[in-house]
């Protein structure tokens, strides 16, 4: 049954002359605004707010609110993105008022608690990241990404070498060769092998002296970890290029193996994945990233360093790519991290990422049987499967699966991503979930997947909205809303 | 234009040439296969007339709701005209691939690139084994 739940505009919820509040009456003399401003500012007439009631209000923003699907009301699978519980522990301390009431623009003398955590965190991603130097300043991975990048022109800049492309696998996120093209480089695309892993004699053959770096997730995008990796840094520095690793991943490997150990040169971290930062609604996000000691003066600025007692901001860089952000970040998300990795301590981070794989193969081995995986029987922390033979012999696609679970309570996975898959449905349970929850998806999955076409072309069923028009919504997107 | 008189690209371009006035002109679109696999397409940017094209290098762009992906070229010359009312007009594009849906002309410069392209059985053969 459909939720008949409104979704009318608080404009069109509108009657006129209905309050929401009363004011007292002015107490000051009033005169009219012809005479405060001039006649050219004036507007023709008043603005057409809209004019509800106190309970009109609050339903409309509580209903909306409960239209969302979260990690707090469902299981939610969606591959690549991590969406792992966040602990309430994260909001309640990054609450306390001696970290949320600061202003950046207070003397760092009274900012010593706020410093000394960003700078331990600092110190904490160097152990995690295998490499020398982090700085926390980027506003999510993609940024990350294009800071890295920034600094590896300046890199070579500084040595006087002319190199001009970046090179990223087929199944990389898209961000990746985005970021190279922002970053003023050309981004050539590296084929898999038949393993969905890079496909060496396409690297070798693409990588030459006007290589900068080598843009690599690890574990990939297919949920593989890629074993080829310290051959591949072995060439990609042979040719006198780095080796910069998406950090989207890090789930699968806390504690268990590391970036800097591994060949890379330069990485990114999602807090908001990997350390249980809030997702969505646009950020606010982190993306801090880490790199080598050669790379280090190029690091946007300032990092937070440590003078013996006290923490201070390091401005005096002259080799930085310069700010990427303003103040030292997105510190709220930074707290959070801090807060997750100290919790789980080093043990702690090693489990995360047991258990986190664990459960993807657990689900794997459950959903391989009527869902065919292609790239194998074991996965890191996710896995893609492939619902092209069910399109094939039933016309269901990977979009219809996903819209149809929606009417059972699960948010849907990835889909149509990594595009090297054909009709991918990308699933990441995380470590968060328990076996009862991951059989239960498991066998709704299995259900889906033998109802009729139609029903499934149809889903979802249950919410206020089923399909809206993607299509149109791409080509002639209506941006404002104007009353008729 | 019957698909089965049409050179292929491996990046799934057809190509129609012909003479004309003593130069080589390619007309250049997506095939049938492509357009399916990319489903609903929202978005074509096409190269603008004049520019210098290389086989195998980007032409433009091509959006989808499920993605957006690189238009290569399959021949290396110079785009004499871009069928640019497609903007608009993204169903010519799935209607008539082989027809009204082209995308770009390009007076063939270098011919090398053209020995590269498949005749339209080997293109199926690829389809399938992609499929």
């Amino acid at each position: 049954m459909r939720n008949t739940q409104s979704t009318q505009l608080l404009f069109e919820l509108s009657s006129p002359g209905r309050r929401a509040a009363r004011l007292p009456a002015c107490d000051v003399p009033e005169r009219p605004v012809e005479e405060l401003l001039p006649a050219e500012l004036l507007a023709d007439q008043p603005p057409p707010l809209p004019e509800l009631s106190e309970p009109d209000v609050v339903r409309h923003y509580t209903n909306l609110s409960t239209m969302n699907m979260s990690v707090d009301t469902n299981f939610y699978p969606l591959g690549s993105c991590t969406m792992k519980y966040n602990p309430k522990r994260n909001e309640r301390i990054a609450a306390m008022a001696g970290l949320a009431d600061l202003h950046p623009y207070q003397p760092e003398e009274s900012l010593q608690g706020m410093l000394q955590l960003l700078f331990e965190l600092q110190e904490m991603l160097v152990e995690i990241s295998g490499l020398d130097v982090v700085s926390l300043q980027p506003a999510a991975g993609a940024q990350g990404e294009l800071a890295a990048l920034m600094m590896a022109a300046a890199y070579y800049r500084q040595r006087g070498e002319q190199r001009t492309k970046v090179l990223t696998p087929d199944s990389s996120h898209g961000t990746n060769p985005a970021s190279a093209a922002m970053a003023g480089f050309d981004a050539v695309t590296v084929n898999s092998n038949g393993n969905g892993c890079v496909d060496m004699d396409d690297l070798r053959s693409k990588l030459d002296e006007q290589t900068a770096v080598f843009m690599i997730t690890n574990p990939s995008t297919l949920g593989l970890f890629d074993q080829q990796v310290a051959e591949i840094a072995s060439v990609v520095h042979g040719a006198g290029g780095l080796i910069y690793l998406d950090g989207a991943n890090m789930n699968a490997i806390l504690g268990i193996t590391r970036p800097g150990d591994f060949g890379a040169d330069m990485m990114h971290f999602n807090p908001h994945k990997t350390f249980s930062g809030p997702h969505g609604g646009g950020g606010p996000g982190a993306g801090p990233i880490a790199v080598r000691q050669q790379l280090a003066a190029y690091l946007p600025s300032p990092i937070v360093v440590q003078d013996g007692d006290t923490y201070r901001l390091d401005d005096d860089r002259p080799l930085s790519i310069g700010r990427v952000r303003s103040f030292f970040g997105n510190v709220g998300v930074l707290v959070r991290a801090y807060i997750y990795i100290r919790t789980h301590g080093p043990d702690g981070l090693r489990r995360v990422s047991e258990n986190a794989v664990l459960n993807a193969n657990y689900l794997l081995a459950r959903v391989k049987h009527f869902l065919p995986i292609p790239h194998g029987d074991r996965c890191m922390h996710e896995f893609v499967a492939s619902a092209a033979q069910l399109k094939t012999d039933r016309g269901v696609t990977a979009m219809d699966i996903g819209k149809r679970l929606l009417d059972f309570g699960y948010h849907t996975p990835t889909v149509y991503f990594p595009l090297t898959v054909a009709e991918a449905i990308m699933i990441e349970p995380t470590e968060t979930e328990s076996k009862e929850t991951l059989d239960a998806f498991a066998e709704t999955l299995l259900r889906v997947v033998d109802e009729s076409p139609q029903l499934l072309h149809e889903a979802p069923h249950t919410t206020t909205i089923s399909r809206p028009d993607e299509v149109q919504a791409a080509r002639k997107p209506v941006l404002t809303w104007v009353a008729e | 234009m019957n698909p089965e008189n049409l050179l292929f690209a491996k990046t799934h371009e057809w190509v129609h040439v012909e003479d004309s006035d003593g130069a080589k002109i390619a007309t250049v679109g997506l095939s049938a296969f492509a357009i399916e696999a990319l489903t609903d397409l929202v978005f074509v940017d096409l190269p603008e007339v004049g520019r210098a094209v290389t086989a195998g290098e980007p032409l433009g762009e091509i959006e989808s709701v499920k993605a957006v992906s690189d238009l290569y070229s399959p021949v290396s010359g110079e785009v004499i005209e871009a069928n640019t009312p497609l903007a608009d007009d993204l169903e010519k594009l799935s209607e008539d691939v082989y027809g009204a849906g082209w995308l770009v002309k390009i007076k063939i410069g270098d011919e090398a690139g053209l020995a590269d392209l498949m005749d339209y059985a080997t293109y199926q053969k690829q389809c399938e084994e992609e499929a």
